[in-house]
């Protein structure tokens, strides 16, 4: 895509009177020499593989290898069902998606990297979520896909999207950045309210350290997806009742990127601090070890 | 760009759980095995790194022996791919490695079939992306997310034209390329990814032209 920042697609997008996905599947089309229907058709093939996944983490046993995690998409759903909510249906329904599509993921289930796997849920949760709610189209929601893709790539080429390099700011947060905009987008909010929604949900996570418990994609990962799908509703809504971002999202992209850097090795994906290195966290590694 | 596309973000279909220890421990791992262009029997790999740090947890290992095995990121027979490496006869082993790597992904893997042999450093770079530094020896980079010709060849006035020439004729267009040498005169290696499928008949018409050694075709979009 020839557009490196937020503010070249929103630029774009209001001259030309385009949506940010139109402008991304252009881009894909002109960049591969592929035709729009494989290149829609390859992306409506993941949506299904999204929607897998939530069903699969709502309907089936989804304890981890490590014995550690899994069920806990099913607890918010039952609970959801019994209880009013505290955050409301909508809110909880999107948290239990995404509980579901992490529990899968870290129970070497199928998935889509959305952008990474530590952060595959946030994405599904918001959209099958958004999609059973309003009664969208899955031809809408592969379209909302695009748009958020083409957020995350703005936010990887000019920072990061790994919890090694940049802590999971980096991958929760820019997925929570990417289902934001993307569900301003679908709503029919523009693409400047879209954009405003990445800087909004991004400053809500810099900082955030990647601090996995034993290394492994679980603790507190799987929850942060639950969170972070809550959020993207937020932001959403922050940006379509016209809220903005005063720092430009670009420029957060930017903090994100100083944030990252400036973190210490031992809070970047390593399990060498944060809650790994907590008296728990090290008793549950310890054994882990001695269970090999 | 470090990210070339949509896919590079929304995706890959992968099995989980890291898409960096997961699933590009295993494109690295197919880079390798393609680069070796067979099946190894032999195969060592150095991890760094937070690769060095969590491989067990995140089944970078199963990830890594999945690669050389050439299985894809969503490939379901991942879970017990050491046991397939095993069953087909391949020794593996794994070691830390300590050191400057580019990255805090990184892996070394050295392989070996008969007289064949491959080397290669990978880092995982997110998402499920990687990134090639060095290819048998010769800092060389590319992506694996195109089509891409490796090739070992003389250092010599010509030879790139020659290849150029080649790639021109059959219609194939570069979208990057990477050149390195061991000493003028000596062996260099050329790295070409293409925006289309190199056919094994480009490859061979490159494979015939004066001071080349060896070639080798990556295409990790080719399903085994």
């Amino acid at each position: 895509m020839k557009y490196r920042f937020l503010h070249e697609l929103a630029a774009a997008g209001q001259q030309q009177a385009k949506t940010i996905s139109q402008i991304m599947l252009e881009e894909e089309i002109a960049e591969s020499g592929q035709t729009e229907e494989h290149i829609f058709g390859q992306m409506a093939d993941y949506y299904q593989i999204m929607k897998d996944a939530v069903n699969k983490g709502l309907t089936t046993n989804t304890q981890s290898k490590s014995g550690l995690t899994g069920g806990d998409a099913q607890r918010v759903q039952a609970f959801s069902a019994n209880h009013e909510p505290s955050s409301g249906e909508p809110a909880s329904t999107a948290m239990a998606y995404a509980l579901a599509v992490s529990e899968v993921n870290a129970s070497m289930g199928r998935i889509i990297a959305t952008p990474t796997a530590g952060s595959c849920g946030i994405i599904p949760g918001v959209f099958v979520s958004a999609q059973e709610r309003f009664g969208w189209s899955d031809e809408h929601m592969v379209r909302g896909l695009f748009c958020a893709g083409a957020i995350g790539y703005v936010i990887a080429n000019n920072s990061f999207i790994s919890g090694a390099e940049g802590g999971c700011q980096a991958e929760v947060g820019s997925a929570i950045g990417m289902a934001a905009g993307a569900m301003v987008e679908l709503r029919g909010g523009t693409v400047d309210q879209a954009v405003h929604a990445v800087g909004l949900a991004l400053k809500n996570s810099l900082g955030l350290i990647c601090d996995p418990v034993g290394g492994l994609v679980e603790i507190p990962c799987i929850v942060r997806n639950g969170f972070g799908a809550v959020t993207a509703l937020a932001a959403a809504d922050m940006a379509l009742a016209g809220v903005r971002s005063i720092i430009p999202s670009d420029e957060v992209i930017n903090v994100m990127l100083e944030v990252g850097s400036a973190m210490p090795s031992k809070h970047r994906e390593t399990a060498q601090g944060g809650l790994a290195q907590t008296p728990t966290g090290r008793k549950i590694m310890e054994n882990l070890k001695k269970r090999k | 760009m470090r990210f070339k596309n949509v896919f590079s973000i929304i995706g890959p279909p992968m099995v989980g759980p890291s898409s960096s220890h997961t699933a590009g421990a295993v494109r690295i791992g197919r880079v390798a095995r393609q680069l070796l262009g067979t099946i190894p029997n032999k195969a060592a790999i150095k991890l760094y790194g937070s690769f060095a740090e969590t491989y067990q947890g995140h089944g970078t290992d199963l990830a890594l022996a999945a690669g050389l095995l050439d299985y894809d990121t969503d490939d379901a027979r991942i879970r017990h791919s050491l046991e397939d490496a095993w069953s087909s006869g391949m020794e593996i082993s794994f070691s830390l490695g300590v050191g400057h790597v580019p990255h805090p992904n990184t892996a070394r893997v050295a392989l070996w079939a008969g007289e064949r042999y491959a080397e290669i450093v990978g880092a995982s770079i997110g998402g499920g992306n990687i990134m090639i530094h060095e290819m048998n020896g010769f800092d060389v980079q590319c992506t694996g997310e195109f089509p891409t010709l490796v090739l070992l060849h003389g250092d010599f006035p010509g030879v790139l034209s020659g290849i150029t020439h080649v790639l021109s004729e059959d219609g194939v267009n570069i979208g990057y390329m990477d050149v390195d040498r061991k000493a003028r005169n000596g062996e260099a290696m050329t790295v070409i990814e293409a925006d289309t499928k190199i056919t094994a008949a480009t490859q061979l018409k490159i494979q015939q032209l004066p001071h080349m050694i060896k070639s080798s075709i990556i295409d990790l979009t080719l399903r085994s």
